[in-house]
Formats: C-alpha cells, sequence, structure tokens
C-alpha cells in the first residue's frame, strides 16, 4: 500500500496557559490519512479536533508523539497543506483575485502567471465573475469559496477545513458541500474536515473518525461505505446517523458528567 | 462635485447609467448637507450681529463677522509674503495670506507625517522586541502624558527659531498616540490572518508588510485624524512664541497690537484650513484605506 499522505502516531497535546490547572485536548491518537482520501472528524465541542488540524498544519506543536507527512515529521506550516477556516479570513484590502494569488506571490511567482492561476482556479470555483471585486462585496458561501480558491492555488496535497460551512445558513451548507465534493474530485487532495454535524460527516466523508470528549481519543473509525452523492432517505444512511448519534450522546453524557464532578 | 466619486473611477461609472435616480438622491444629500452648514454658520453669525446690534457687545473687543470681514484689504497687509521671521508684513494681498496659510498647513502635515511614520515604526519595534520594550516603555509613558505645549521650550532650546520647533511640536502631538497605538492595534490583528500567511510561507518580514501592516493602517490613520486638530492647536502656539511667522504669529501680533478685528479673521482662517484638512484626510481615507466601511471612518 501506498504511503498514507497523513500520518498521525501516537499524538496528544497538552495546553499550558500560565496560572492555569494544564488541559489534555488529545491523547493517544493514531490514525492514518491516505493519498486523496476524504476523511471528516466529528466530535463534542472541546474534543481536540481543531487543535489536531492546527498540528497537521504545523501552525501548534505537538506534545507528545508525531505527526508525519509523506514520511517527514512537521515541523513548520507547509502550503503544501492548506487550512480553512470557519470564517473566510480573507484580507479586506486584497481583491479577490489578488487574495487567491497571495500565496503565489509569497512564492514569487510572476505576476502575470499568478494572475493567470489564480484566475484559472477562481473560475473553476465559480467566481469568475468576481475576480476584482474585495470581500466585503461576496456573501458567505462565495467569501468560502474564495478561501479554498486561496488554498487550492498552492495546490495543497492535504486541504484542512474547520468547521468551514458552521456560520452559513442552511441551503448555502448544502450547496457549498456539493462544491466540496467536486473540487475534492478535481484537486486529488486529501481532505481532512471537522464538524460537529453528523449529517455533513455522513454526506461527505471516506472515513469518520468519531472523537471522545476531552481529551480527545479516537472513539471509532466508520467508514462509510455509500455511494456519492448520498440520499439522506436511504435507509444506510439513516443506519449511519443512529449509529454516530448514539456515540455522540455517550460522549457529551460524559462530558457532563465529568463538568459536574469537577 | 456632488457626484465626483461616482464618476472618478470608469469601472464605477457604469451602474450609474442605470442608476440615475440615486445619483441625484446623492447630489440632494449633499446639497442639504451644504445648506444646514451654511444655516448653522448663518445663525452663529446673526446671533453675533444682533448682539452688536443691540450694543451687548463691544465692537472693539468682540467685532461681529459683518466689521472683521469689511476691510480685508486694510487686513491682509498685516500678512507677509515671505517666510522670513520677524519680517514685518510686506504689503499683504492675496498672496501674502496664501503663502502665510500654505506654511502653517506645510508645519502641521510635515509634523503629522513624521510623527506617524516615527511613530509607526517604534510602536511595532516595541511589540515585537521585548528587550526594547522593557527599556522604553517606561519612559514614553512618562512623557506621553506631557503636553505638547511643555515641549515648547525644549524645542527652542535645541532647535532655535524657525519651522523645526512648531514641526516638532505637531510630531509630539502624534507621535506617542501612535507608538501606543500601533501594539495594540497588531495584538489586534485577526490570527487567521497571521495564520493564512504563515501557511503560506510567507517570512516575518513578509507578514509584517503584507498582512500586519495594511490591517493595522486604518485604525492608525483614524488616530492620525483625532489628532489633527490637536495639530492645529499646537502648531499656532509654537509659531506664536517659536517659530516668527504664520498664523501663530499674526494671532499673537494682533493681541499684542489689540487688533480684534485682525484675530477675528485669522480663527476664521484656522477654522477654515483645520475643517479642509480634516476633509482631505477623510478623502485620503477613503480612496486609500477602501477596505474600512465609510461608518467607521467617522460622518
Amino acid at each position: 500500500m501506498a504511503r498514507p499522505a497523513v500520518s498521525i502516531r501516537n499524538v496528544g497535546k497538552t495546553w499550558e496557559v500560565e496560572g492555569r490547572r494544564p488541559v489534555r485536548a488529545i491523547d493517544g491518537l493514531t490514525i492514518d490519512i491516505e493519498p486523496g482520501e476524504f476523511v471528516v472528524l466529528l466530535g463534542p465541542s472541546g474534543c481536540g479536533k481543531s487543535s489536531l488540524l492546527y498540528m497537521i498544519a504545523g501552525l501548534e506543536d505537538v506534545s507528545d508523539g508525531v505527526i508525519e507527512c509523506d514520511g517527514l515529521p512537521i515541523t513548520a506550516p507547509s502550503a503544501e497543506r492548506g487550512l480553512i477556516f470557519q470564517e473566510a479570513s480573507l484580507f479586506p484590502w486584497l481583491t479577490i483575485l489578488d487574495n487567491v494569488a497571495f500565496g503565489l506571490a509569497i512564492q514569487a511567482e510572476q505576476p502575470e502567471r499568478r494572475r493567470e492561476i489564480a484566475t484559472e482556479i477562481l473560475r473553476r470555483v465559480g467566481l469568475g465573475d468576481m475576480l476584482d471585486k474585495k470581500p466585503d462585496e461576496l456573501s458567505g458561501g462565495m467569501r468560502q469559496r474564495a478561501a479554498c480558491a486561496r488554498a487550492l492555488a498552492m495546490k495543497p496535497k492535504v486541504l484542512m477545513m474547520d468547521e468551514p460551512f458552521a456560520a452559513l445558513d442552511v441551503q448555502t451548507r448544502a450547496k457549498m458541500q456539493d462544491f466540496l465534493l467536486q473540487i475534492w474530485r478535481d484537486s486529488r487532495a486529501s481532505i481532512i474536515l471537522v464538524t460537529h454535524s453528523i449529517d455533513e460527516a455522513i454526506s461527505l466523508a471516506d472515513r469518520v473518525v468519531v472523537f471522545t470528549a476531552r481529551p480527545g481519543q479516537v472513539k471509532e473509525i466508520v467508514p462509510i461505505d455509500m455511494p456519492r452523492p448520498r440520499n439522506p432517505r436511504d435507509p444506510r444512511y439513516h443506519a449511519y446517523r443512529d449509529h454516530f448519534t448514539e456515540l455522540l450522546a455517550a460522549e457529551v453524557d460524559r462530558a457532563f458528567a465529568e463538568q459536574e464532578v469537577r | 462635485m456632488p457626484s465626483k466619486s461616482m464618476t472618478a473611477e470608469p469601472p464605477a461609472a457604469a451602474p450609474v447609467i442605470h442608476t440615475g435616480g440615486i445619483l441625484t438622491k446623492k447630489a440632494r444629500e449633499r446639497l442639504a448637507k451644504l445648506g444646514w452648514g451654511i444655516v448653522s454658520i448663518g445663525l452663529f453669525a446673526l446671533i453675533w450681529e444682533a448682539l452688536w446690534y443691540f450694543e451687548m457687545v463691544n465692537p472693539l473687543l468682540l467685532p461681529p463677522p459683518h466689521l472683521f470681514l469689511q476691510d480685508i484689504p486694510g487686513t491682509l497687509k498685516f500678512f507677509d509674503r515671505s517666510n522670513r521671521i520677524g519680517h514685518i508684513a510686506s504689503g499683504g494681498g492675496v498672496i501674502a495670506l496664501l503663502t502665510t496659510m500654505g506654511w502653517t498647513t506645510f508645519r502641521v502635515f510635515t509634523g503629522l507625517a513624521l510623527g506617524f511614520i516615527c511613530g509607526v515604526g517604534l510602536g511595532a519595534a516595541l511589540y515585537y522586541f521585548r528587550m526594547l520594550r522593557n527599556v522604553l516603555m517606561p519612559t514614553i509613558l512618562l512623557l506621553a502624558p506631557i503636553s505638547p505645549v511643555a515641549w515648547l521650550p525644549v524645542a527652542i532650546f535645541v532647535f532655535g527659531i524657525g519651522d523645526v520647533p512648531a514641526i516638532f511640536l505637531v510630531f509630539i502631538t502624534v507621535f506617542f498616540a501612535i507608538v501606543l497605538s500601533t501594539g495594540a492595534q497588531i495584538s489586534s490583528v485577526p490570527i487567521n490572518y497571521i495564520h493564512v500567511a504563515r501557511i503560506m510561507g510567507a517570512t516575518q518580514r513578509q507578514t509584517f508588510w503584507r498582512v500586519i501592516l495594511p490591517a493595522i493602517l486604518p485604525s492608525l490613520f483614524m488616530t492620525l485624524r483625532l489628532n489633527l486638530f490637536g495639530a492645529w492647536m499646537v502648531v499656532l502656539i509654537a509659531e506664536a512664541v517659536g517659530v516668527g511667522t504664520g498664523l501663530g504669529q499674526i494671532t499673537s501680533m494682533a493681541r499684542a497690537t489689540f487688533n480684534a478685528k485682525l484675530v477675528f479673521f485669522t480663527m476664521g482662517i484656522v477654522g477654515a484650513l483645520g475643517f479642509l484638512t480634516d476633509w482631505g484626510l477623510r478623502q485620503v481615507q477613503r480612496k486609500m484605506l477602501w477596505w474600512v466601511a465609510p461608518a467607521k471612518g467617522g460622518f
């Protein structure tokens, strides 16, 4: 079998804030993410899913264990591992085109070439008419697509998304999920998406990693064995939903119980 | 003038054709604003004139507008065409008035520009270098609350009589405010902006110039604008005492010679200049820092 795109070995993370008790966010996590795989991290809030993304991105250090990308331990951020946040976080002082070309400019790509690449990608994400608009002039869904385009412009091997659609309304969200599947197929990148929406997990993932409450550990890894597009009325879909609901309910109960003990 | 902002750039001009009605509405709004401006100032002048008419104010001390605007050529005799120190008015005229206004405005803007650039530079250095912060911050906090006027003797001791003390005073007016707010602004730049830059492989220097600076510029410019009026106040004091030319010198001379008309005439000029420069900075903000919502940029 090919080498995994991201290999997470026994990773733990402890947040240490001065003057407070250290918090163990993640403990003993081991997951392999295959090239081109779509993995969804599902779990109750505060279970360390986002922390894991930040560590894969190289923005945070692991406390123990190791995360490898293409067989090399991650030591710093890299454009090969793109990260998309809940807010699009586009730079308001740049046009959409310049936002998408930002990474290329940092990598000292020629101006004409930059424009070419960014225009092409914006066309692919359906924002071909918005090149010279400013981020403020776009809707939430469009801004998030522009943020995807900005990450895709760097041709990432891994695309990470931290609850990217949580701030969008339900209709836009459904559209964005279709859009995401399409760019996933086009780009052949692995996608790691964090969510707490069970439906989002079932509609998108090849595999769903269910986290326990804090400290986050793998509770169960569930492959979604259904062809896409996945119909929510399919009995198998229901079965998955019931299963995830049960798993999460147990974790939420546990988190609450622990809070009361404290 | 009313439609200038809509027609200045070709791309923005296109929709104007379809929304001609909105344009006239906008023009009407501007006209209304201008009208209220005239009403406001007119009312102020009217009350003043009425007080004079009913002999409730002494025209020697508080000459109403029609008196101090009566003999403009005579008033302008007190303005000098050159920027020479202690030079007695050389004939006056509109050119002399404009020259004097120009020099005072020049001192204000040079001071503001220097204060802004140095303030952002030092503020950023203090934010990034802990050692520098440890060494300098206590002194800065000690100096910051001192009124710029208190710096005047120091400025004259060090720089002598001339333009520099006035520029220095304006500099002081904005410098500390910008230094202190730069650090605060940098720490409030959304962390995800910096994350994006890091993921894209930006060096610290690139992150500062391409992300942090543009992110903090709008609010620093607001700080600059808020200090503009302060700058106009101190420049007059500096000119009266330490420069020997400019509008401040005229006011000072008018006071010494008990020329109330000249005092009010000069005050009117200073008021108009302050208003115009604030308007100018607002335009700069709109054109160059367009990514801040206009609502945040003032009225």
